[in-house]
């Protein structure tokens, strides 16, 4: 049925972690002068700058797998709502310092099985750019852990508030893990494995940490997908705005 | 030792260019200049941060985003280290925080202008920064050690937000009609708030004459000033830029540029509150310390429990 082949697949694919990255680094950068403490502020743009880092790297590949002499930032900044491929998840608000740190926690526990994954691939170019996220990554992972476990075990209000973050991010975790058209020809061309298998890894590490912040995972709930298929929330249109405004008003202008 | 013989002790060091350093002896008045100037610097980096923060979500290109970020950082890091610095003359972060939420600590005049279009992100670096350079690149001979110490390490740092503002605005003067305007008024907006950062010209300074006697401050404003002036101008010329001042002529017999009447009567209507930009840049930082103190709490109570537990630990 899908008329996708390898090469548009594998642009797909970079599309999506390079979307991620640029979604989430855009909900962090929002925290620049707005930070509880003056370190936490300095350390959110800096997970950010990292993000936006990895971003341009992945479309830098797009671009050229696409072949059409477009940047990095024509990807990045000339495509409309339905073309972007991130995780429900990074798009959503950044809600309170609790928020943003469960948020941060849930997708980079996520996005370090993943990029172990890549650094295996049989695609060179990903599997270097996914070893050098990594480094990042875990620094991230590290970073938010301690404040998840922290806040859960601070205060009665630190507590309530990181485990009201994680009663409502719970419900966008699994559309990290969704399989698509993108992925199955990725699998079949033996460039990426099965990442729905990464799902049960990701599980237990994310119960480990919510374990010692003791905080409990919400048992009933709806799980949202559909951000790798481009069915998005309504927060991404508004990131957009500000994102394109200058490249979108200014049409040609090189900054 | 007597009072008197500290004081002599204190002047000679001075005198013979060695740095005060946090445990050395020295007059009220001198802490209390330094509290004042040390903790003003760490609060104008931090609340530099806004403006250019308000462009880090709208910047227009991956790079030009993350050189913003970096910048912005880079600032922050400088007030932490500025903070640092303060506190080693017996006053610490949080009591700094009050009493600029009090306002009775002040922060560099320039931040209550708005950051309007992106070419203002680019005007600030070169503008802004490079004003800020020149002042502290005096200040590395400055008599505090820590703060001697504090202002080489970020002067390095500075000069590359210099050149990255300069960039900014040498892409758009190459750029579209509308870029080139841009730059312009950016230019035509922050050229004199950039010079009055330097303070009231000397005749006018009220804590110039001391602070030279003391070195905390090494050369005047007028002099300091007219360094900015002349660097920068040539800079503008270069681009095409057109400085904003019609009395601006380059003076062959002293070798320095010329420049018309500042505007004191709006340096001290900004220093006194009535600034575009100073109600809502106290505001917000007021709003952003009270909306994080729950965090604050909550790591505070995290590290007292956390070391309870080590405690027992060892104990049984």
């Amino acid at each position: 049925m899908s008329t996708m082949n390898t090469k548009e697949a594998l642009y797909n694919f970079c599309l999506r972690l390079g979307d991620n990255n640029l979604i989430l680094g855009q909900r962090l950068a929002e925290w620049c002068s707005n930070g509880p403490i003056l370190e936490e502020d300095l350390a959110m743009t800096n997970l950010s700058l990292d993000h936006f880092g990895q971003a341009e790297f992945m479309y830098e590949y797009a671009a050229e797998l696409e072949g059409k002499n477009r940047t990095a930032d024509d990807i990045a900044y000339l495509r409309n709502e339905r073309g972007y491929f991130n995780s429900l998840i990074t798009e959503q608000p950044n809600g309170d310092f609790a928020f943003t740190m469960m948020k941060q926690l849930l997708y980079s526990t996520f996005a370090k099985y993943l990029y172990e994954t890549l650094s295996a691939s049989s695609d060179k170019r990903l599997s270097e750019l996914a070893a050098r996220a990594l480094k990042e990554i875990k620094y991230h992972l590290r970073h938010s852990s301690e404040w998840v476990i922290r806040l859960g075990n601070g205060t009665e209000e630190s507590r309530i508030r990181a485990q009201q973050a994680l009663n409502e991010l719970w419900w966008y975790t699994a559309d990290m893990f969704v399989v698509n058209e993108t992925d199955k020809e990725l699998i079949k061309a033996q460039i990426i494995t099965d990442l729905s298998g990464l799902y049960p890894k990701w599980k237990s590490s994310v119960e480990e940490t919510l374990k010692l912040a003791n905080l409990t995972i919400p048992a009933h709930g709806h799980m949202y997908k559909g951000g790798y298929d481009g069915n998005h929330t309504e927060h991404l249109g508004h990131i957009l705005c500000e994102l394109q405004y200058l490249q979108r008003a200014y049409p040609g202008a090189k900054w | 030792m007597t009072e008197e013989e500290k004081l002599t002790r204190f002047n000679s060091k001075i005198d013979k260019e060695e740095k005060i350093e946090p445990k050395d002896w020295m007059p009220d008045a001198y802490r209390k200049t330094m509290i004042r100037q040390l903790s003003q610097h760490a609060h104008s980096e931090v609340i530099g941060m806004q403006p250019e923060g308000n462009w880090v979500l709208r910047a227009p290109s991956l790079r030009a985003k993350k050189i913003l970020l970096a910048k912005i950082q880079d600032e922050g890091g400088h007030g932490l280290y500025l903070y640092s610095a303060t506190e080693t003359l017996g006053i610490d972060r949080d009591e700094m925080i009050q009493q600029l939420h009090e306002g009775k600590a002040k922060y560099s005049n320039i931040f209550n202008y708005p950051a309007l279009t992106w070419a203002d992100i680019g005007a600030i670096g070169w503008l802004v920064d490079g004003a800020a350079i020149v002042n502290q690149i005096s200040l590395q001979r400055t008599s505090y050690g820590p703060y001697s110490r504090g202002m080489i390490r970020i002067c390095k740092e500075e000069s590359f937000h210099q050149r990255q503002g300069y960039e900014i605005m040498v892409t758009m003067m190459n750029g579209t009609p509308e870029q080139k305007q841009m730059a312009q008024d950016a230019m035509n907006r922050w050229w004199w708030p950039s010079l009055m950062m330097f303070g009231p010209p000397d005749n006018d300074s009220s804590h110039t004459k001391q602070s030279m006697r003391w070195k905390i401050k090494r050369e005047s404003n007028d002099v300091l000033r007219q360094r900015f002036i002349d660097k920068t101008v040539d800079q503008a010329h270069f681009i095409g830029l057109t400085v904003p001042d019609k009395d601006l002529k380059f003076n062959k017999s002293t070798g320095h540029w010329d420049i018309g009447k500042i505007n004191w009567d709006e340096f001290h209507e900004v220093i006194n509150g009535n600034g575009p930009c100073n109600k809502q840049r106290l505001a917000h930082h007021i709003k952003v310390h009270n909306e994080g103190r729950w965090v604050r709490e909550a790591a505070m109570a995290f590290a007292e429990n956390e070391t309870r537990t080590k405690k027992e630990l060892v104990t049984h």
